[in-house]
């Protein structure tokens, strides 16, 4: 069986000193960046970013994938403890989890979430495993028409992460596809909009925009706040769950490791949405569902199961197609170009030991953050002690030094500066950034793409209806728009963001 | 006319000035056509959407049934502080250093807060230049210019 052969190199590769210890500083990274408020996997990846150059290929991308499935463990260790989730995909698991703390609970809702992930990430490691060689067989199929129809799929699967307005998360899409047009043109060579700035020929730097728009954006914004609440911690009781616990978790695991390695393949999709679909799921399906909302462990188990699931098969779409489902993994797509490395299928076939070592390191990691997290909560919750104002100059400065190393050129540090205004501007606005930076990452891929298609077809727009894959894929697309404004979902989404 | 939900209007006119802008250059550049576009189609066309946009969300803010929300105010000083001591790093790093301009990024940034206290921003920042001087340049081996350039 290919599967175990691959499986072995990828170990292989994974299981090396050097690997070990940087898949080690990910996942512990990623713990402690989850558990920060403030701090998210995308603003942490974009630091560090640049720090990888130094590194061979696979080490950096081990650590930065360690880091974004660490950021879901510790994301719910705030949300359980101080009713803060550090991540998006941990606000529902704040909704139950906090009130079971309340109820002095808060080390079995702990140990539950830990053991969630740890089964869904083995689960959804596999699942990357067995669906990553045949999916990339089909991405072989994909002409430009599909390619540019997908895109359209992820980028309408982006605004259902976006808690307000349908209309205004578009917006911010079309803007990101705009803002990354700007650069020379690769068909012409024509500069647009760069004004004869040298260094903008080559477009706005990703990391810049990521920087400013959520780092820098959300200092301004925390500072304003006056009152500061240092936290408190309720005392903690047992971890060990009760026997009536096991058998209320079990299935909910079970299903949320189910829903988030779906949720998680499909571009657009990634560990928020799997979080909050789970969530739903458990609280339609629980005969407990009166005890939702009041410390239900079901609440926790199915939640955290999904969005470490998801978190990992999120990957599925990059290394296949090449296509980044979600911002973080548009990071991903920046910290394989640094490396010269070129998403999409071919990464399966040109460089098997990085794709499978990647793959292996995920599970390593998962048995590392089990490790990690259950004996680790005291720290983490002393780190959240720490005073804001020493945290966000701490913030300020590793974006500084992170932005400059890119290109070793202090334009990049003005640009993160303007960014920050422009995302204070938004959040002001009530725009939000994330699906920005999906259609940031995406625009040139997907003009590209878009120009390619017509001229294949000499000019017939009907081709993007005609292909059959393609026209399955818009088709996907529209009923995503016509689900997510449809009244009913749209209320239980603002329930489940009203948190934020 | 009343103005109901303020940030929908705000962003909707964000949203049509830049769809303009874009597509105002992108009438600069060679249009081609849909066989063969050149470097202006794509733009000229996806800004007319962002415009299109905006226009749907400003006068949805508009109407009756809008949700009355106002635009918060927006502070200043922490734009200034904040935006101020990124832009004196950028500035002070090339002549004067990296220690220089980490100090006056830690200082001026923190003041930022109302919480700001000299001794332990000091403290702060003494920590993080030899914490990132220990990790960036010691560890990962980066270039920056590491004095200023009288002491070079």
């Amino acid at each position: 069986m290919d599967l175990f052969a691959n499986l072995a190199l990828g170990f292989d590769t994974a299981f090396t000193l050097q690997n070990l210890l940087y898949c080690l500083i990910g996942c512990v990274l990623g713990t402690l960046i989850g558990v920060l408020p403030g701090l998210g996997p995308i603003a942490t990846i974009a630091m560090l970013l640049p720090a990888t150059y130094a590194l061979p290929p696979i080490a950096a991308l081990i650590m930065l994938a360690g880091i974004y499935y660490g950021s879901q463990y510790g994301g719910s260790t705030t949300a359980i403890l101080l009713n803060i989730p550090g991540e998006t995909s941990s606000v529902v698991t704040a909704i139950d989890g906090y009130q079971m703390a309340r109820n002095g609970r808060a080390g079995v809702a702990l140990f539950t979430a830990g053991m969630g992930s740890f089964f869904a990430g083995c689960v959804a490691t596999l699942v990357l495993a067995a669906f990553a060689a045949p999916l990339s067989q089909l991405a072989f199929k994909f002409g430009p028409a599909e390619y540019f129809s997908l895109m359209v799929l992820g980028l309408i699967g982006a605004v259902v992460l976006a808690s307000g307005s349908l209309i205004k998360a578009i917006g911010m899409i079309v803007l990101g596809l705009l803002m990354g047009l700007i650069g020379t043109d690769v068909n012409s060579g024509v500069s647009r909009y760069a004004f004869d700035i040298p260094e903008l020929s080559d477009g706005i730097g990703f990391v810049a925009v990521a920087m400013g728009v959520f780092g820098f954006a959300e200092i301004m914004g925390n500072l304003e706040k006056t009152d500061e609440d240092e936290g408190f911690l309720n005392k903690m009781t047992t971890m060990i769950p009760t026997k009536e616990d096991v058998k209320r978790m079990i299935p909910s695991i079970l299903r949320g490791t189910t829903i988030g390695s779906i949720l998680g393949i499909l571009p657009g999709g990634g560990a928020a949405l799997a979080a909050f679909g789970a969530y739903s799921v458990e609280k339609k399906s629980s005969k407990y569902s009166h005890e939702f909302g009041k410390g239900a462990i079901e609440g926790v188990a199915g939640p955290e199961s999904a969005n470490n699931a998801a978190a990992q098969t999120s990957f599925i779409p990059l290394l296949t197609l090449g296509i980044p489902p979600n911002a973080v993994m548009a990071l991903m797509v920046g910290a394989m170009t640094i490396h010269n490395i070129q998403p999409g299928p071919q990464v399966m076939t040109s460089n098997p030991a990085l794709f499978w070592g990647l793959i292996a390191s995920m599970w390593i990691g998962n048995v590392m953050l089990i490790l990690l997290n259950l004996p680790l909560i005291g720290i983490w919750v002393k780190l959240l002690k720490i005073p804001y104002r020493f945290m966000y100059p701490a913030i300020l400065v590793f974006c500084c030094i992170g932005v400059y190393t890119v290109n070793n050129t202090v334009f990049d540090v003005y640009v993160t500066a303007a960014f920050g205004i422009i995302g204070y501007l938004f959040f002001k606005l009530g725009c939000e950034p994330p699906p920005l930076l999906l259609g940031f990452v995406l625009g040139p891929m997907m003009e590209e793409n878009f120009r390619r298609a017509l001229l294949l077809s000499r000019g017939d727009f009907t081709t993007f209806l005609t292909r059959p894959l393609s026209l399955g894929l818009l088709i996907a697309a529209a009923l995503l728009v016509v689900i997510v404004a449809l009244p009913a979902v749209k209320k239980t989404r603002e329930e489940a963001f009203v948190e934020d | 006319m009343e103005i109901r939900n303020q940030k929908d209007f705000g962003a909707g006119l964000m949203y049509m000035v830049i769809g303009l802008f874009f597509t105002f250059m992108a009438t600069q550049y060679p249009m081609g056509t849909a066989a063969k576009m050149g470097p202006g189609y794509f733009p000229f066309w996806l800004g007319i959407v962002m415009t299109a946009l905006g226009l749907l969300i400003l006068v949805k803010s508009l109407s009756a049934k809008a949700a009355i929300e106002k635009i918060p105010p927006f502070n200043w000083k922490v734009i200034g502080l904040i935006t101020g001591s990124v832009i004196a790093y950028g500035v002070l790093l090339p002549t004067m250093g990296f220690i220089v301009a980490v100090f006056v990024l830690v200082f001026m940034s923190a003041s930022a807060s109302h919480e700001f206290h000299w001794k332990g921003t000091l403290i702060n920042a003494t920590f993080l230049i030899v914490f990132t001087y220990s990790v960036f340049v010691l560890g990962l081996k980066l270039q920056f210019p590491l004095l200023p350039f009288f002491l070079q």
